[in-house]
């Protein structure tokens, strides 16, 4: 046990920011029915933004101005690239997504020049200390917490407030809310700009245990996070949230096998099984689409002709 | 239409691949790697690679209307099949530099021992169709599962399926076979395919990925065009109402996944020849988002689309771009604005301008044919029906 503690400990850390890049997956697809490609590119994007700010402001400045700008870009996104096409199969609107993801990861290579832009420190947050007798970084065990706080005031917000209501009745039936005179596009552009929020907030997060950010910074956690939205079934917060932390769990888990498994004795070198951390993800995700295909919490829709 | 005119039809088809096959042939002797014009034999050889990666996308995205994102995971499987089968014996230790390599000849270079030149040839055929074969065997093996799922999750669940493939083919534990994360390298690729005639020795370096290619889309079109091909535009447009026309929506989903897979497997032996390495880190997401953007650009479900859209996409970001690199742009001197990573930008915002505003792209749905047609008499009634 003492030898697993440390990775589940990182594991729900990691799964606390893949759930707040989650919702904005789910969100989305919930009211729009698109997976959102690009929103890994926000949360990369964030995470470049805050590299730029903190060198010439304090971060007491930094910090809000991040997540502004953020929500900013992901307003601006869905206007530009998925409102023009509101009326269009969904598959342009799919490949629209692929594209501002390109154009995100090309604009970034602009920028940067490609090379690893190094995260600034935050004091507090990334401080050292020790918990349950293990060496660690404040941020691993504020996230969870911080995490769960953002989803309840989240789900507070839907239950109880008249865009809350707004939302779900557009998720629920996209025309007929129409009809009842729901502003579709207010309602659409609120859903990025909390998920853009969420996904900004995460990204300084989640960096923040990381040496830098690259370009390419933002895909693996996007698809991940998109394969916790889909687990959980997707359109559904606390589904994507629970989806998130168990996939956090089993990456960080099967990130240290290897020293787990030669701790017990069942084997006795090095083996290489972190290479699949990243693939079981998808092993999750294809185990549950071909069982449950919408997901732990999914509704089940019916195929209309 | 009648028979008559479609063999007519057919005809011309023929003569215009002979002589495009022909020109690229007299280009590849004409034209030296270091000549200024030498950008143009990389686009060929590249363009054509992707022009068949793109059709193979779009027999499945465009003619059958399953989304599938998992274009690069096939391709991986066909560069390593064909890398690791065509590496001579000689080079095996030196590639396989931290790993005893299992695989332990070379198809080409077998052959070649008995029948010289034709052997090597054959050799790199054989290669070739066992890079597809692998990855058609492993499509269905997926497609067992995953065909059953519905536009968005079929499309992430194959996405999801290149990324465990790539991670499979980077496991140490398979080093010996695959070479690790490592790349495969001193393979046969195009830079050493030559043909001696007479004493002279002709370059085949950009004819052969060409033909490749050539000769696969022409099987694409074939099938495109037979009833199986009309099957899977049928399922692409209703598949309720194709169901019930009598089309086993399985078999074929499964025919149709299958086929693309073989040949996108076909397409990233090629690329592997290409290039003369392989590397599973190279076969990733973006790669399949990049010839779906071809796809796009060329327009979803017609076929010379797919191959102007990748020309084009390979021409315009290897070649016509370049200055946006590299200081100066058509007479515009602006050193820091043009500098290293400006041309993608540039690109990917054009990309968008033709996703938001071309959502047809280039041809729609149409075919180059058509639009010679169409001077003469109207397009086909049952065409515009279709849509």
């Amino acid at each position: 046990m003492q030898t697993v503690l440390p990775y589940i400990i990182s594991g729900i850390s990691v799964g606390g920011q893949y759930a707040l890049i989650a919702i904005g997956y789910t969100m989305v697809y919930g009211i729009l029915r698109l997976i959102n490609f690009a929103h890994g590119d926000v949360f990369m994007v964030a995470g470049l933004i805050m590299v730029y700010l903190a060198a010439s402001l304090p971060l007491y400045v930094a910090i809000p101005l991040v997540i502004l700008l953020t929500v900013l870009l992901g307003f601006t996104i869905e206007r530009v690239a998925y409102k023009p096409l509101r009326t269009a199969p969904r598959m342009s609107v799919m490949i629209s997504a692929i594209g501002v993801s390109y154009l995100l990861q090309n604009l970034a290579l602009y920028i940067t020049g490609g090379l690893n832009k190094n995260y600034p420190q935050i004091p507090w947050i990334s401080d050292r200390i020790s918990i349950l007798g293990m060496e660690t970084t404040r941020v691993t065990v504020i996230t969870p917490f911080l995490t769960i706080l953002l989803v309840v005031l989240l789900v507070l917000l839907i239950n109880h407030t008249k865009i809350g209501m707004a939302m779900r009745a557009v998720s629920l039936d996209f025309e007929v809310s129409q009809l009842m005179g729901v502003q579709i596009n207010t309602v659409i552009s609120v859903t990025f700009v909390i998920g853009t929020f969420l996904a900004a907030v995460g990204s300084i997060l989640f960096f923040t245990n990381y040496p830098g950010v690259v370009p390419t910074s933002g895909a693996m956690p996007g698809l991940k996070a998109f394969v916790a939205a889909v687990f959980g079934g997707i359109g559904s917060i606390p589904g994507a949230v629970i989806g998130a932390f168990i996939i956090g769990i089993a990456e960080s888990i099967i990130k240290g096998l290897d020293t787990i498994l030669i701790v017990n004795g069942a084997i006795t070198e090095q083996i290489g099984l972190a290479t699949f951390s990243d693939a079981f993800t998808f092993v999750l995700l294809i185990i549950i689409l071909v069982f449950k295909p919408t997901g732990l919490f999914g509704e089940k829709t019916a195929d209309k002709v | 239409m009648t028979q008559k005119k479609s063999k007519k039809g057919a005809w011309i088809a023929l003569i215009a691949v002979l002589a495009w096959l022909g020109l690229v042939f007299a280009l590849d002797q004409l034209i030296k790697p270091t000549d200024k014009l030498g950008m143009l034999l990389i686009v060929l050889q590249k363009g054509s690679v992707y022009a068949l990666a793109a059709v193979s996308m779009n027999l499945l995205n465009g003619y059958t209307g399953l989304f599938s994102l998992g274009h690069a995971g096939f391709m991986l499987l066909g560069a390593y099949t064909y890398a690791i089968f065509t590496i001579p014996d000689k080079n095996r230790d030196t590639v396989y530099q931290y790993f005893h390599a299992v695989v332990r000849f070379s198809i080409p270079e077998k052959l070649s021992q008995g029948m010289g030149g034709f052997g090597t040839a054959l050799g790199v055929l054989i290669a070739l169709l066992l890079a597809g074969l692998v990855a058609a065997v492993m499509a269905y093996l997926i497609g067992l599962p995953v065909l059953r799922l519905k536009s968005d999750y079929l499309a992430i669940a194959t996405l999801g399926f290149a990324e465990i493939i790539r991670a499979v083919f980077q496991w140490s534990k398979l080093g010996p076979v695959t070479n690790g994360s490592n790349l495969l390298k001193n393979f046969a690729r195009v830079s050493k395919f030559k043909l001696e005639l007479g004493g002279t020795k002709l370059s085949l370096s950009t004819f052969v990925p060409v033909l490749i290619a050539t000769v696969s889309i022409t099987l694409i079109v074939l099938i495109v065009n037979s009833t199986y091909g009309r099957a899977f535009k049928a399922i692409r447009d209703d598949e309720v109402a194709a169901e019930a026309m009598g089309i086993n929506l399985a078999k074929h989903k499964m025919l149709s996944f299958v086929t693309s897979s073989f040949f996108a497997g076909v397409a990233g032996a090629t690329l592997a020849m290409v290039l003369s390495i392989a590397q599973a880190n190279n076969f990733k997401s973006a790669m399949t988002y990049e010839i779906l953007l071809m796809v796009v650009l060329g327009g979803i479900g017609s076929i010379t689309g797919s191959v102007i859209g990748s020309m084009l996409f390979v021409a315009a970001s290897e070649w016509w771009l370049r200055g946006l690199d590299s200081g100066s742009f058509l007479g515009i001197e602006a050193p820091g604005v043009f500098r290293n990573g400006f041309r993608l930008v540039v690109f990917s915002i054009i990309i968008m301008i033709v996703v938001l505003f071309f959502r047809k792209g280039i041809m729609g749905e149409k075919e180059l044919p058509d639009l010679f047609r169409r001077k003469k008499k109207a397009a086909p009634a049952g065409k515009e029906a279709a849509e």
